[in-house]
């Protein structure tokens, strides 16, 4: 790390400015729990580093008649304090507070979970499943993507290196309409999802979903959008039959790796089973039930 | 390269310090400054030894670097007792033998610390997942979540 190069821009222009001319060998900082970790393992190596806590629209969650901004560098912890988040999308607040501990919400972000590009990564699955899109900046100008195409391969995104992710749009909140996010892990706490399912859905006037996405994790290279088991729940009213068919859906759409922290048969099982449990989460939330 | 001159307050004092661009702020705080309180377990950030408060928020300082800490505000375990008189937390972890080697310990009090400060009065399990990114190799944990939540009664007056 010797020879490591530290820069705090204030604002986007100036940080995309300052990844062109480094032209691939800085790398962005934000809370740095992913990349700081891997620079102490030697996995990474940057020669500089662009800290992009001090930009304001990647600092901050603005929130207005269309929906939140949630600026990519804001930590987990923060997302938790705001209140119209938590009340418009308690899905994705549930899957950014099971980020580690304590100490690593008080830094992890969504850009940097996102822009890690595992496939294990907590809140993309429930990001998804919101529906929330990213909006870039590159020096070309600005570009909107869907999360579901950010990641393109395990560690790796389709972001150029002179691009950032400034923020992820989200919907306002909505009647009717719920969102939940479910992960296995092998212990109770602090370790990584063998599976992770996000699952979002909306109710008519009827109590019939006329409106579903879902989300997976960990089950396949990339973080997985499932509209197969989605279209299992559009048209119901989300009854037994439904939600095993959101399960079967979902298993069949799992195509996850076998290791010692879970074959793929069992992580097969577990995805069909978690995405049945989080609809049902997502449903009561719909109703107002929880 | 040329080392960084860094401007800070630690445990509320306006504190100057140079380092190299790679240190980390656990690295600063223990050889820049000798506040050797902050220890070293991991170094990234799974057993939270290095846990300090940072612009009022919990974090492992080894995943901070250094020139992170310009303008900010940094609360250290060396900030935790008043004078010469240790916090109720430092109290009942001594009372309870809720340490045995001891390196686990400023980051359990830092992390207790600032559970108990947002939260004065958490059930046993809340106490748990809060204190779940600190690890100790030594005690089996039962004697510092009893000394945590015996620390938040007397606190709270009950004791
Ligand atoms: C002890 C521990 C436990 C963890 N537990 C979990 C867990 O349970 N679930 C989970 O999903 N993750 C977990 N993680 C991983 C990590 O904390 C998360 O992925 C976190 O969200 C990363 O965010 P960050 O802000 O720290 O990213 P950083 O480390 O700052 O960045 C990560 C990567 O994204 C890039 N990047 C960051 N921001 C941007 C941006 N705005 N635009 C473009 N690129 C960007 C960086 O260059 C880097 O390559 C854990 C990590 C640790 C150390
Ligand atoms: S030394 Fe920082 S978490 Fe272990
Ligand atoms: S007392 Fe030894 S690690 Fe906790």
């Amino acid at each position: 790390m010797n020879g490591l190069g530290y820069e705090a821009p204030q604002s986007v222009e100036e940080t995309v400015a300052l990844l062109a001319r480094e032209n691939g060998a800085a790398r962005i900082l934000a809370g740095g729990t992913d990349l700081l970790a891997q620079m102490k393992t030697g996995a990474a190596a940057p020669q500089l580093l662009v800290d992009v806590k001090k930009v304001r629209e990647l600092s901050s969650v603005e929130e207005d008649e269309a929906g939140f901004a949630i600026g990519a560098a804001v930590c987990t912890a923060a997302l938790a304090e705001h209140p119209g988040l938590c009340a418009a999308w308690p899905g994705v607040v549930e899957a950014a507070r099971l980020i580690g501990s304590e100490q690593i919400q008080g830094r992890a972000s969504l850009g940097g979970n996102l822009c890690n590009g595992s496939p294990a990564a907590d809140s993309v699955p429930a990001l998804v499943a919101a529906g929330a899109s990213c909006l870039i900046a590159g020096p070309g100008g600005e570009r909107e993507l869907p999360v579901e195409e950010v990641i393109v391969g395990p560690g790796s995104t389709c972001l150029e290196p002179d691009e950032l992710l400034v923020s992820f749009r989200l919907g306002s909140g909505k009647a009717k309409r719920g969102d939940a996010y479910l992960r296995m892990i092998p212990r109770s706490e602090m370790d990584i999802a063998i599976v992770g399912a996000g699952v979002c859905i909306e109710l008519d006037d009827f109590g019939v979903c006329h409106a579903a996405r879902i989300g997976l994790g960990a089950v396949a290279p990339t973080p997985l959008r499932v509209d197969a088991a989605a279209d299992a729940l559009v048209g119901s009213r989300v009854d037994d039959a439904a939600l095993e068919a959101v399960a079967a859906a979902a298993s069949a759409a799992a195509d996850p790796i076998d290791d010692k922290r879970g074959s793929a048969e069992y992580r097969r099982k577990v995805a069909g089973v978690l995405t049945r449990r989080a609809a049902k989460i997502a449903l009561d939330r719909a109703r107002g039930e929880q | 390269m040329a080392r960084r001159h860094v401007s800070t307050t630690i445990n509320g004092e306006a504190v100057d310090f140079l380092c190299e661009p790679h240190q980390t702020l656990l690295d600063a705080l223990r050889d820049e400054l000798q506040l050797t309180g902050t220890k070293e377990g991991c170094g990234t950030g799974d057993c939270g030894a290095c846990s300090v408060v940072f612009d009022g928020r919990l974090c492992c300082s080894c995943l901070i670097l250094a020139p992170e800490a310009e303008g900010a505000e940094v609360e250290t375990v060396e900030g935790i007792a008043t004078g010469g008189e240790l916090h109720p937390l430092q109290r009942h972890f001594l009372e309870e033998a809720a340490l045995q080697c001891g390196i686990c310990t400023p980051g359990f009090l830092v992390a207790a610390k600032a559970l108990l400060d947002s939260n004065p009065d958490p059930s046993e399990t809340e106490v748990r997942f809060a204190l779940a990114g600190n690890l100790c190799r030594c005690t089996g944990y039962d004697k510092i979540i009893r000394a945590v939540l015996d620390s938040a009664a007397e606190l709270r007056g009950e004791a």
